[in-house]
């Protein structure tokens, strides 16, 4: 196996596992302090992504776009909790699941009205469309290596705010106790909001950061969505900090399992056997792991304390 | 023998009744476009009746059903596929009965071994991971080239039976209208039975029933794979009308639907899923031929179903006749 | 006398909260043995890990010399052990009669049968309407549990757990909320069962209690401070100072 090939490639899976932990906090933390499944949180990411290609094009600079685009998604993340999500809270999970399902399909198709059937890609600046060589034979695009720094940095931001901010306290107690916050005299509908609106500012990131490389395209939120879904399962549903780990497992396994699992096979296997077999496992790979994850630990790796 | 019936049992005779006769009126008259739609809303009802009997009877909020629709058709795709081009010897065959016991076969499999994970977990974790194994199955089939991978794969040769040709679309009609006629007598039988009251009481209260003595773990499962099996079969069906399968055929988009033809209809009743399924293809319909935007209003219907109504079309119009039936029970009611 | 129940050093802890605190205690066979303490004394946490509904953090439970400490909820009703909730745990969404009769389906065989239709086995809906004339809900016996009374659905429980015809039934504070009225046919009522099987009752009603039991253990803070019968309950000092000497 090619060491400098094995590095780049846990360089994008810890890329792709950071992009995941952006979508998948978000939702982590409404469910664990509202109880609430939003399966429409994926559209937050395309929506981001749409927003940032329309003002990169305007402004023509993605750095700026990006900056205007996150305050944007977080207003349309707090219009969806004050007009859809709000009425549900009090509903039973069914109803959350079909009602954001039809928000969705809402999403979508207005999307599809506003910018059109085809994606949109979006130009990167010239100082951002490099490659920098990090170690001898190892050369990695300048732009993903943005994309682990602001991951990580995020990640530290969320930490931050979670533990040490008097929001993260509220947030924290309202995940475990939530008549307990609204008894505290907190106004529990503005901080509902709040997360929600952080949320979709984590997931719309998410989306622009992605566009470049992929293009926005209507539907990319429904797919990521379910694996956003596997990494709050793995980490145990509510827990931030189980969501980021099990979004870097799940960015490695995936990604590694996709370059080099036919290598693995041939080890064993024919190579023909293994180059037919290898694209069908590691596709499922991540779900596998759900599926083991699962079978020991019902609540996933880091259930919270208190529910 | 009409006079013992109950007021449901005779209102499912009467829907099955009118999808018997309106077909054959269809192909008179010249409209045979509507044969086919009536095919798709037939089948649809199948796997929302399969549905029903884990979400409506047992309260599994199952977000993966598409799958076994998926594993149905397949299996009806990858033997005929191989019968004609070579290969895998072992299920290359276009005989229909091998189609059936394969989609059956696997779909209850799939159903035995994802079942035992998901329901050893509770709530959004089974909602979510009955979505995510599905979007396994989904990936893994992108994954496959031989079966055309995301392009998908036309079936060039229908299920072949004894007597019946499928190929005639009439005679696949009835085909798939027996097959939902004997769907909705099995979810009846079966959830009247004592295995469904045991259903029917762990979806009421599941700690209640575990301190009766009764292991709801392997009653649920036990339902999940008899919905899983009967949802792979209509998936068959579904193989044989389009005689085109793809991954998409399994997208999560199209578990939601099916959901959303439960609920609409009105869970836990025999007729709620046909009439569930009725409503969406009425409304995919009326909309797409106005608009190639028609998910927006069907969006909003989505949203204004959950919103704004508590029991679907059946529970509608059972809470007009007693207002103090409370969703979920109207079939128990009516006895 | 022989125990049928054997509690050894049993211990759950929440949290920081320790709600069991090596708990022994042995219950004899077909006794009432009552078990009272103050709120948060941990008395239904002791029937959710006797019942199995909560596995413990350490000790054992043996029934009828048998360990089953590590046996799951369900099959401990197998055995005979069942219990009566608190907060009223009933399905709602059945009829009364559904509700008793699945207990007395609970203990005929498996249920994995799947054609005959439930509401045709006589021999099941008939017992199970004996139970509910017994408690005086048979008038009641079609209507939807939810539309009960607190009070009827305080009877419900206790005609399931008759229904369940265990050899050691585990009621818990089946006077809870009942009116002065209701209290007395309660009593009357439990009165009736006695002697037939092993009763383990936790009660708050004090009247009740003495009214009843054969043995009485006193539970604070996840731990047994004395057994005895109701005259050495009632006149042990420490029980006095811990419980009764709050009132």
């Amino acid at each position: 196996m090619d060491t400098s090939l094995l590095i780049i490639q846990t360089l994008n899976g810890i890329q792709l596992g950071l992009l995941l932990f952006l979508v998948a906090s978000g939702l982590t933390l409404i469910f664990g302090i509202l109880d609430f499944v939003n399966l429409a949180h994926g559209s937050l990411y395309m929506v981001g992504a749409f927003f940032c290609a329309t003002l990169t094009f305007a402004l023509g600079s993605f750095p700026l776009a990006v900056l205007i685009a996150l305050p944007l998604t977080g207003l349309v993340g707090y219009g969806v909790e004050r007009f859809v999500a709000r009425k549900l809270y009090a509903k039973d999970h069914l109803q959350h699941v079909l009602g954001t399902f039809g928000l969705i399909l809402v999403f979508d198709t207005l999307t599809h009205m506003i910018w059109g059937p085809q994606g949109i890609s979006i130009p990167l600046p010239a100082w951002l469309d490099t490659q920098v060589t990090l170690m001898k034979d190892v050369v990695f695009p300048t732009y993903r290596l943005l994309i682990i720094v602001s991951g990580l940095v995020c990640a530290a931001g969320l930490y931050w705010l979670v533990n040490h901010t008097r929001l993260g306290m509220l947030i924290r107690a309202g995940a475990s106790n939530r008549t307990m916050v609204s008894a505290l005299g907190i106004d529990i509908k503005t901080l509902f909001a709040l997360v929600f609106a952080i949320g979709a500012m984590l997931a719309g990131l998410a989306g622009m950061l992605i566009a470049p490389i992929t293009e926005a395209k209507i539907g990319m939120g429904n797919e990521v969505i379910i694996t956003a879904f596997v990494v709050i399962i793995v980490g145990g549903i509510g827990s931030v900090k189980g969501a980021f780990i099990a979004a870097i497992l799940i960015g490695l396994i995936d990604t590694l399992g996709r370059s080099f699992l036919d290598d693995v096979f041939k080890l064993f296997m024919s190579s023909s056997a293994a180059e037919t077999s290898a694209p069908a496992i590691s596709a499922m790979l991540i779900y596998l792991l759900m599926a083991l994850i699962l079978a020991f630990r019902p609540q996933g790796l880091f259930p919270p304390m208190v529910r | 023998m009409f006079g013992t019936l109950s007021r449901s049992s005779k209102l499912t005779l009467l829907a099955l009744l009118v999808l018997a006769i309106l077909p054959p009126i269809f192909i008179w008259t010249g409209n045979s476009f509507y044969v086919d739609l009536a095919t798709r809303l037939v089948i649809l009802a199948i796997a929302a009746v399969s549905l029903n009997l884990i979400l409506g009877y047992g309260g599994m909020i199952s977000f993966g059903h598409a799958a076994y629709l998926g594993i149905g058709a397949y299996a009806v795709g990858i033997p005929a596929h191989h019968e004609l081009y070579g290969g895998f010897e072992a299920i290359a065959s276009f005989g229909g009965f091998t189609h059936i016991f394969l989609a059956v076969g696997i779909s209850a499999l799939f159903a035995l071994i994802t079942g035992a994970i998901c329901l050893r977990t509770k709530g959004v974790y089974f909602i979510m991971i009955t979505m995510a194994f599905a979007q396994m199955l989904y990936y893994l089939l992108v994954s496959l080239d031989e079966y055309g991978a995301d392009d998908g794969l036309v079936i060039d040769a229908r299920s072949e039976f004894p007597l019946i040709n499928l190929d005639n679309s009439l005679q696949l009609y009835f085909v798939c209208l027996a097959s939902l006629a004997a769907a909705m007598l099995i979810v009846r039988t079966v959830v009247h039975s004592r295995f469904g009251m045991v259903l029917q009481g762990a979806k009421g209260n599941e700690e209640r029933m575990t301190s009766l003595g009764y292991n709801v773990y392997a009653y649920r499962l036990v339902a999940y794979v008899i919905s899983g099996a009967m949802c792979g079969f209509a998936g068959a069906l579904l193989g044989n009308f389009t005689t085109f399968i793809s991954p998409e055929m399994m997208a999560w988009s199209r578990s939601g639907e099916l959901m959303f033809m439960v609920i609409l209809g009105g869970v836990a009743t025999t007729l709620g899923p046909l009439l569930g399924s009725a409503a969406f293809i009425i409304i995919e319909e009326a909309f797409s031929s106005y608009t190639i935007y028609w998910h927006l209003p069907f969006g909003l219907m989505l949203m204004a179903v959950v919103l704004y109504t508590n029991g679907g079309i059946m529970g509608m119009k059972f809470k007009w006749r007693s207002p103090s039936a409370e969703k979920g029970t109207q079939e128990n009611g009516t006895k | 006398m022989s125990s049928i129940l054997e509690m050894k050093d049993l211990r759950k802890s929440y949290g920081g909260v320790t709600a069991t605190d090596g708990v022994s205690l042995s219950v004899e066979k077909n006794i009432l043995h009552a078990i009272i303490g103050p709120n948060g004394a941990g008395k239904t946490t002791l029937i959710s890990l006797l019942s199995g509904a909560v596995k413990p953090d350490g000790g054992k439970i043996f029934f009828a010399g048998k360990d089953i400490t590590s046996q799951p909820a369900y099959s401990r009703a197998k055995v005979g052990i069942s219990r009566s909730y608190q907060i009223t745990s009933l399905i709602m969404s059945m009829s009364v009669l559904d509700n008793v009769a699945l207990a007395i389906q609970a203990r005929s065989g498996h249920s994995f049968k799947f054609i005959k239709p439930a509401k045709s086995l006589t021999k099941i809906r008939s017992e199970a309407l004996n139970i509910l004339k017994q408690i005086g809900l048979a008038d009641r016996a079609e209507d939807l549990t939810s539309n009960l009374s607190h009070g009827e659905h305080r009877l419900v429980e206790i005609a399931i757990a008759l229904a369940s015809n265990a050899q050691c039934m585990m009621l818990d504070e089946p006077m809870a909320g009942l009116g002065p009225e209701e209290s007395v046919r309660m009593i009357a009522f439990i009165k009736q069962l006695k002697g037939s099987r092993t009763i383990l009752l936790i009660e708050h009603d004090m009247d009740a209690v003495f009214a009843l039991a054969d043995t009485i253990s006193v539970l604070v803070y996840g731990k047994i401070i004395a057994t005895g019968s109701p005259d050495e309950i009632r006149n042990n000092e420490a029980v006095r100072h811990a419980y009764l000497g709050e009132e």
